[in-house]
């Protein structure tokens, strides 16, 4: 084959001709993001996350085959944004509970997220209730987890040549079904590929979790500065004669992301030498004494209270922080999202085996606060300033956020501070 | 693997029994070796395809925007009410009710198809009476409407193109005094561009279709005429059929292709053996068949295929995927249609109305062609009108008109107009500044589709009525369309409760534009317009919709919905 060269944002490339972008790019040191992509299969053009141009049209990245001369734009500010964009849209349409998967830290949509910095989705989740198919013989499909990216439809096929994956409906409505009868031919080993390409977890083999569920991931970095230098905070306590000042709470949440607030172990000691907590779970004051810097918000909303209290907290703080995955999007109490109030009341209340005869009474008083029709995001109640990423966020990534705010330091977040779980 | 009679062969069993069974995709599985998954999608994927029994009469009812302001509420409830079945679900053996998206006959809505049969122009009363009939045990065909459509102006006689006398056999003639070469030049010089929405060059077409080689090659007739508020090629095909046909015939003998296949939607069967009988009468004439007109080796086959509820199948190159018999989904492009289309082999597509043009451009001469409409657009333009107009239907115009002069006294004497959709959902809204735009290659072009809203209908209705539409009707490949729509279909409802701030506004734009820019066809690359034009145009409207600014950073919770349902749990359970 011919070799050819083109440009990369400018950069002079070389390929052989015809090579497919994506690869062409990888070779000449350049990463195009992509999830449907997957090696020898056609193009595929689904997933939209390698959206580049070429003589100012947008087109999947993937589906361009390089030819001399031709001018490719990837990582301008516009298609970064897309990119960006596009992921997001993946995450608000699926659910996908991070900490609650069984990929997180092997997943390729995930570390995606994290290489296009995604600390929350400017799109509103959709929370479409979606099922966890567990009839197939050898695997288990979670819907919530599925981006349609079709991999599985074009690769999966058994052994006499049928396909076992293929999409269903369409629209909005559009989920990739099994074919239950071709799918019990798959051996193990089949299934097993089908898993492996699956770019986020939505296809799991039966009583096999992947190898490498926690710790040493392949997403994962090993972890580089996880304390917080002490000479750090006491540079800021000569320069700052003013206390600034801070407030927390803890809203649908689980105390989790205080106590990784804690986790600085005895920095907090010099901390409170550079700020003063005021309503805080941590002072244990309970109304706001003071006009604060800063509002950190752990948990999203659930009922009537956290609502109060945030908007509290909005009146209150200069710059309001979402902390953690609850309070950005709803978190983990937002699973019930996907199911209406009434049945999850029912089920907790009225019809679960723990509730005795004649004691069945959803508890509702003045008193206390009502539940909202379903959890909602800070950002959906009150405008949010920043937002840090993590189920809990580590305490480093807290610190160099509160940091940047207050004494306008430029920081950056090491991979390994930046997670979803 | 040759699946292209799996539409035909699913309409088969549809039709029989009213739903695809089990058992019926089981058959079709042995026969194409293919696991039945790959027939389930296909079948999931078609609007009128059923994997469940449906009633003896299965009513569909039009949701689109023009049906939803002339009634359409009303209509459904009164069949709701006389059937005892709710929409969207399966219903009794008697009957089932779905809604579906335009069926073409926005100039006489509310309207319905009853077993593909068309109810038109429907009161409460009118459906009252209908499902009496059906009760009786009368036969719906022979009580359901009459659907030709009002044609409500042509230029004067000396510039008229379409809507003058037809004599069979007319254009094709031509072929006698022209050499296949000679016809694709008049067509390419009379500048003729494609009708269907996109207005690609037709010569261009036709010529590059010739110039690809290859032992088979086909010409395809469009008629998934889909876009929400057009009607103009059903006119056509009700009209003058014969002119389509004949265009199809001129684009076989000037590219070499012996097939034909017109892909009729199945909103528009009730006509379809109408059209069968005037090809037999094409073949009876010779002007269909072998030898055509007694010129030697001339060969051209037609035959009509039934597409199966989808709007994106209009789209020329997911059209092909479905007469291949696979999803409608357009596929990712590395050849033109002209190189590699239907089955591979060289294909035309092209719409009615453009086949329809064609023959009349051999009849009357491309000169006279071009003595009509603007430089850049020559000739006249068909324009269906529906909405708040006095007289909707049919428009035959020179390109040039003013949108003014559409919506005149003289013309379809509309009522205080306010929101003209030009296009369908997927083209351009207009405000009142810009009535005197002109409808030509110059200025705004017009697929077809031209709806008119006056001062009393709600914009966001409007333009909720539209993403709706594109949230069903995306194929479902590629996010920013599949999700995209959706998201912002949730945008829109936000609006609707009064909850948005200008940041809504603004991201309404910001959003609509990703969309645009990734996604993969047409249909996502166009569905954010109207939304994103309209925040533009219509600034009064969108002031008035937007929250005054608040203490929480204009951030609006409604709290009092958010509390609703517990209120309504706490109170239904407990004493």
């Amino acid at each position: 084959m011919k070799n050819i060269s083109f440009k990369i944002d400018g950069r002079n490339c070389t390929a052989e001709k015809g090579q497919n972008l994506i690869e062409a790019a990888k070779q000449n040191g350049i990463f195009i993001p992509t999830l449907c992509h997957f090696k020898h299969l056609n193009p595929l053009g689904s997933c939209r996350v390698c959206t580049v141009k070429q003589n100012g049209k947008t087109l999947a990245g993937c589906t361009i085959n390089v030819d001399e001369g031709i001018d490719i734009e990837v990582n301008t500010p516009e298609l970064l944004d897309t990119r960006k964009a596009i992921l997001e849209m993946m995450f608000v349409e699926g659910n996908h509970f991070c900490p609650s998967c069984e990929k997180s830290g092997d997943c390729e949509m995930q570390n995606l997220g994290y290489e296009t910095g995604i600390r929350y989705t400017r799109f509103p989740h959709l929370f479409v209730d979606r099922i966890v198919d567990a009839r197939p013989e050898r695997i288990v499909v979670n819907q919530n987890r599925c981006i349609k990216c079709k991999r599985c439809i074009e690769e999966i096929f058994t052994n006499d040549g049928y396909r076992v994956f293929n999409f269903t409906n369409r629209g909005n409505k559009t989920v990739v079904s099994v074919d239950y009868e071709q799918e019990a031919k798959l051996s193990e080993k089949q299934a097993e590929h089908a898993m492996h390409i699956c770019p986020t977890g939505s296809i799991l083999v039966k009583g096999k979790t992947f190898s490498k569920p926690f710790g040493d991931r392949q997403f994962d970095n090993s972890n580089s500065d996880k304390n917080i230098s002490l000479h750090d905070i006491k540079k800021h306590k000569s320069t700052n004669k003013k206390k600034k000042r801070i407030a927390t709470t803890s809203l649908a949440g689980c105390f989790g992301c205080h106590m990784s607030l804690l986790d600085i172990d005895l920095g907090i000691l010099d901390i409170i030498e550079l700020v003063e907590f005021n309503k805080s779970p941590l002072t244990d004051i309970k109304k706001f004494t003071k006009r604060c810097d800063i509002g950190l918000i752990e948990g999203g909303c659930c009922n009537t209270d956290n609502i109060e209290v945030l908007r509290e907290f909005r009146k209150n703080c200069d710059i309001l922080v979402s902390v953690g995955e609850c309070a950005i999007w709803g978190g983990l109490p937002a699973l019930r999202n996907t199911i209406s109030l009434e049945d999850c009341l029912k089920e907790a209340y009225l019809n679960s085996i723990t509730s005795e005869e004649g004691e069945t009474v959803i508890p509702h008083h003045e008193d206390i606060p009502k539940i909202l029709n379903k959890v909602y995001s800070n950002h959906e109640v009150v405008k949010i300033d920043y937002h840090i990423p993590g189920c809990p966020p580590n305490a480093n990534h807290i610190w160099n956020v509160v940091k940047n705010i207050l004494f306008d330091e430029e920081y950056s977040i090491s991979y390994p501070d930046f997670k979803y779980d | 693997m040759d699946r292209t009679f799996l539409l035909s062969t699913l309409w088969k069993y549809q039709k029989a029994k009213g739903f695809i069974s089990e058992n019926d995709i089981l058959k079709i599985v042995k026969k194409l070796k293919i696991s039945s998954i790959e027939v389930e999608s296909v079948v999931s994927f078609y609007h009128f395809f059923h994997k469940k029994p449906t009633g003896k009469h299965t009513i569909y009812l039009n949701n689109s925007i023009i049906s939803e302001i002339k009634g359409f509420n009303n209509v459904k409830i009164a069949f709701e009410k006389e059937t005892g079945c709710s929409f969207n679900e399966y219903g009794n053996e008697e009957f089932s009710l779905f809604e579906t998206s335009c069926i073409g006959l926005s100039d006489q809505e509310p309207a319905a198809l009853i077993n593909f049969h068309p109810f038109t122009d429907l009161t409460p009363k009118k459906v009252k009476l209908i499902i009496q009939k059906i009760r009786n045990g009368e036969n719906v065909k022979d009580f359901s409407s009459k659907t030709k459509s009002k044609i409500q102006n042509t230029p004067s006689d000396d510039k008229t193109v379409i809507f003058r006398p037809y004599k069979i056999g007319n254009s094709i003639k031509a072929i006698h005094t022209n050499t296949p070469q000679q016809i694709i030049d008049k067509i390419d010089k009379s500048g003729l561009l494609g009708l269907g929405g996109a207005f690609f060059g037709v010569g261009y077409k036709w010529q590059s279709c010739k110039n690809n080689e290859d032992d088979a090659k086909y010409i395809i007739c469009n008629a998934d005429e889909g876009e929400p508020g057009t009607f103009k090629d059903r006119a056509i095909l009700q009209h003058l059929p014969g002119l389509v046909i004949e265009g199809m015939i001129l684009a076989a003998y000037a590219t070499g292709a012996k097939e034909g296949i017109i892909y009729l939607r199945a909103e528009y069967q009730f006509f379809k053996d109408d059209l069968d009988t005037l090809i037999q009468e094409f073949y009876s004439k010779n002007l269909l068949g072998d030898n055509i007109l007694g010129k030697k080796d001339f060969t051209f086959n037609l035959k009509i295929q039934l597409g199966a509820g989808s709007y994106v199948c209009g789209a020329a190159s997911a059209l092909i995927e479905s007469l291949e018999g696979r999803r409608g989904e357009p596929p990712v492009r590395m050849w033109s249609a002209t190189k590699h289309g239907y089955k591979r082999k060289p294909t035309v597509v092209n719409n009615v109305e453009t086949l329809a043009y064609a023959s009349r451009i051999i009849e009357l001469g491309e000169d006279y062609f071009l003595t009509l409409g603007t430089k850049k657009s020559p000739g006249t333009k068909l324009i269906s009108i529906s909405g708040d107009v006095a007289k909707p239907g049919i428009y035959e115009i020179e390109y040039g008109t003013t949108i003014r002069d559409l919506l005149s006294i003289e013309m379809s004497q509309a009522t205080s107009p306010y929101f003209v959709q030009v296009s369908g959902p997927s083209g351009e809204c207009i405000s009142p500044a810009e009535f005197d735009r002109r409808i030509c290659m110059e200025d705004i072009l017009c697929g077809g589709s031209f709806m008119v809203f006056n001062r009393t209908r709600d914009i966001l209705q409007i333009l909720r009525n539209f993403m709706e539409f594109f949230k069903e009707e995306s194929c479902g490949v590629c996010t920013p369309c599949r999700a995209g729509n959706f998201i912002l279909n949730e945008k829109v409802k936000k609006m609707q409760r009064g909850l948005a701030s200008q940041e809504d506004v603004n991201e309404i734009k910001k959003w609509g534009n990703i969309i645009k820019l990734a996604s993969r066809c047409g249909l996502g690359k166009s569905s954010p317009n109207s939304l994103i034009y309209s925040i533009d145009k219509f600034k009064e409207y969108y002031n008035l919709k937007i929250a005054p600014s608040n203490e929480f950073q204009n951030v609006e919770f409604d709290m009092e919905d958010a509390i609703h349902e517990f209120d309504c749990v706490i109170k239904d359970t407990q004493l």
